[in-house]
């Protein structure tokens, strides 16, 4: 039941004190002219409003979240007791900067941690997400040709297994984009590259480990032949989580990069945001950034650079999120940064390796920190399809891996475990998918109902997509 | 899969009735079933020039978007804009539901008859 619905005119929260100050009569110009609709009810309705809505969801703290290429790692209490510190709660933007020197040092340590980590020299805070982030770094690359009087560089090359975010970014920064496809091996198909690379090419980007879970070895040549051709090669940072502390983008040759705070970084994710999208560079675009960085010693200011894009988002952005991933990165230090990648890489191994004798693996090599399996065999077989196994986990109080994603893989499933679960959940994982798989030959039928025992049933997504119902309808 | 003798087939799953002057094109029933149930379709405009190979139009299905390729070079003069209100009657009647009609056809792929375009799909099946 929707929270308008178990609305009552004239039910409230609270007792406001008497209005001691005059009172005001608005010019009818000045008057909504819509009834504003506002639900009413009792503190204690509204409590147990959100608390059943909770109940009806699954997050980490629920359990098991195996979703690929969104990194749900577990996200620690302290970095919240961090964020709720008066002194970054109870602070304006606009106040003074000499009045929140510790908010500066805290970009300005976050700032050189991740650009130690990323091999980049400057870095942004400004983007609210990754898609935010790939926006922010194409404009940059955008801005360094132009810088150049290179204005004939058109196009962003994407391999045809990038996150749907990387076209629609290098689309929405005003380049056209050229797919380049993977070999067999799931990798970058070096002759194609080869063929597309040009004087038109602005860059290229690139996630490695890339979607299918693999590193791409070919990378320095890679990063290579772009350059060479006079492109730029930007880092789309959504599977750091595989590498981080052990391989830095900037050494593997890119010169822009963004970092999902909200996937490796461990802060909160999806509905529980906001995000954060740094961008970092190499020296030779600083000049481009978006405002603000931070800059000095021992008074620290916010400066901008004299040939900045421009704001990417209004005053610092999501500065909260900052604090929680600098209490993450200090928590673990330099020896667990590449801990927490090395056991995410091991645990998505050890997944791959319990389920590879009944599902067909896409690649079936050492993967890094997620894996992609085709259920196009099983589907052939049983009509069992990779979203009925995907809606059988969620009788088991699992999260599906994604589906269906990356477009390359037949009927995929790509299961990203993270570093945050230990052996005996993800052996209760795996005990599920090998039981849905038996479920699949013996009873089909009962998977392409499920789940049964969520508090709804199968949803009629096609229904939903083709009729979407966008807002509550009020009565009046 | 049903296929139809008067139609030809492209190599990337779209069906072409050639018509005098003008080319009618539309989606294979095993394209459709690829795909699975659409939700959404964009077409181009009428006077768009398209390309042998290049993407027309995009379809949209629960799992994912997928580009829809020109199997001639030439004008749009005619759009089905049923379609964008109704993209389920490509699942319904692949063959009914063509998306555009294209004139001064300059340049035509290599296309398949229906007993090639069969002998294709299998062995990409296999």
């Amino acid at each position: 039941m929707l929270i308008f619905e178990k609305s009552k005119t004239g039910r409230k929260c609270q007792n406001l004190p008497e209005c001691d100050v005059p009172v005001v009569t608005l010019d009818a110009k000045d008057k909504r002219e819509v009834k504003l609709h506002l639900p009413e009810l009792s503190e204690g309705e509204l409590s147990r409003h959100y608390t059943e809505l909770a109940k009806k969801s699954h997050g980490v703290n629920d359990g098991f979240y195996p979703l690929g290429s969104c990194t749900m790692k577990y996200n620690p209490r302290v970095n919240e007791v961090a964020a709720g510190l008066e002194g970054f709660t109870d602070i304006h933007p606009l106040q003074p900067t000499e009045t929140v020197q510790g908010c500066l040092e805290v970009f300005k340590t976050l700032e050189s941690y991740l650009c130690e980590i990323a091999g980049m020299k400057r870095m942004t805070f400004q983007p609210a997400a990754g898609a935010h982030g790939e926006f922010t770094g194409l404009l940059l690359i955008k801005a360094y040709h132009k810088s150049h009087g290179d204005e004939k560089r058109k196009k962003i090359i994407v391999p045809d297994s990038a996150h749907g975010t990387n076209p629609a970014s290098a689309a929405m920064a005003g380049f056209s984009v050229v797919s380049v496809p993977s070999g067999p091996d799931g990798c970058v198909d070096i002759e194609k590259l080869k063929e597309i690379a040009g004087d038109d090419v602005a860059g290229l980007m690139l996630t490695n480990p890339n979607t299918v879970g693999l590193f791409d070895k070919n990378i320095l040549e890679i990063t290579k032949i772009i350059h060479d051709c006079g492109g730029l090669c930007y880092y789309d940072g959504a599977n750091l989580n595989a590498v981080m502390g052990t391989v830095r983008p900037g050494d593997m040759g890119f010169d822009v990069i963004h970092l999902n705070l909200h996937k490796t970084f461990s802060t909160p994710h999806g509905g529980g945001g906001p995000g954060s999208g740094p961008v970092g560079c190499k020296e030779f675009l600083v000049p481009f950034l978006p405002s603000i960085l931070v800059e000095g010693e021992d008074k620290l200011v916010a400066v901008k650079e004299k040939d900045s894009i421009g704001e990417m988002k209004n005053f610092y952005g999501n500065f909260l999120v900052v604090v929680r991933a600098l209490a993450y990165v200090m928590t673990l230090g330099k020896e667990g940064i590449p801990e927490a990648s090395k056991n995410a890489v091991l645990n998505a191994n050890y997944m791959m390796n319990k389920l590879k004798d009944l599902y067909t693996m896409a690649y079936d090599e050492v993967c890094m920190h997620e894996f992609v399996m085709s259920l196009a065999d099983l589907k052939k077989q049983t009509g069992v399809s990779a979203m009925d196994i995907a809606k059988g986990l969620l009788d088991f109080e699992i999260h599906p891996p994604t589906m269906y994603f990356p477009l390359i893989v037949d009927e995929a499933l790509m299961v990203e475990p993270t570093e945050t679960e230990s052996k005996e959940t993800m052996d209760e994982a795996i005990a599920v998918f090998r039981k849905l798989y038996e479920t699949a030959g013996e009873d089909a039928e009962s998977l392409h109902n499920a789940p049964m025992t969520t508090p709804v049933t199968r949803m009629d997504e096609v229904g939903a997509a083709r009729h979407p119902i966008l807002r509550y309808q009020f009565e009046d | 899969m049903e296929l139809r003798a008067e139609l030809k087939y492209s190599k990337s799953h779209e069906w072409i009735k050639e018509d005098g002057d003008v080319s009618v094109i539309g989606l294979t029933d095993y394209a459709q079933s690829e795909l699975g149930d659409l939700v959404f379709i964009n077409l181009p405009e009428v006077g768009d020039e398209v390309t042998v190979g290049e993407a027309f139009a995009d379809v949209e299905s629960v799992k994912a978007v997928s580009d829809v390729f020109s199997p001639v070079s030439g004008v749009v003069t005619e759009i089905n804009e049923e379609l964008l209100d109704a993209p389920e009657s490509i699942n319904e009647a692949p063959y009914d539901a063509w998306f555009v009609k294209v004139g001064e056809v300059k340049e035509t792929e290599e296309l398949l008859d229906a007993d090639a375009y069969k002998a294709f799909v299998e062995s990409e099946e296999a």
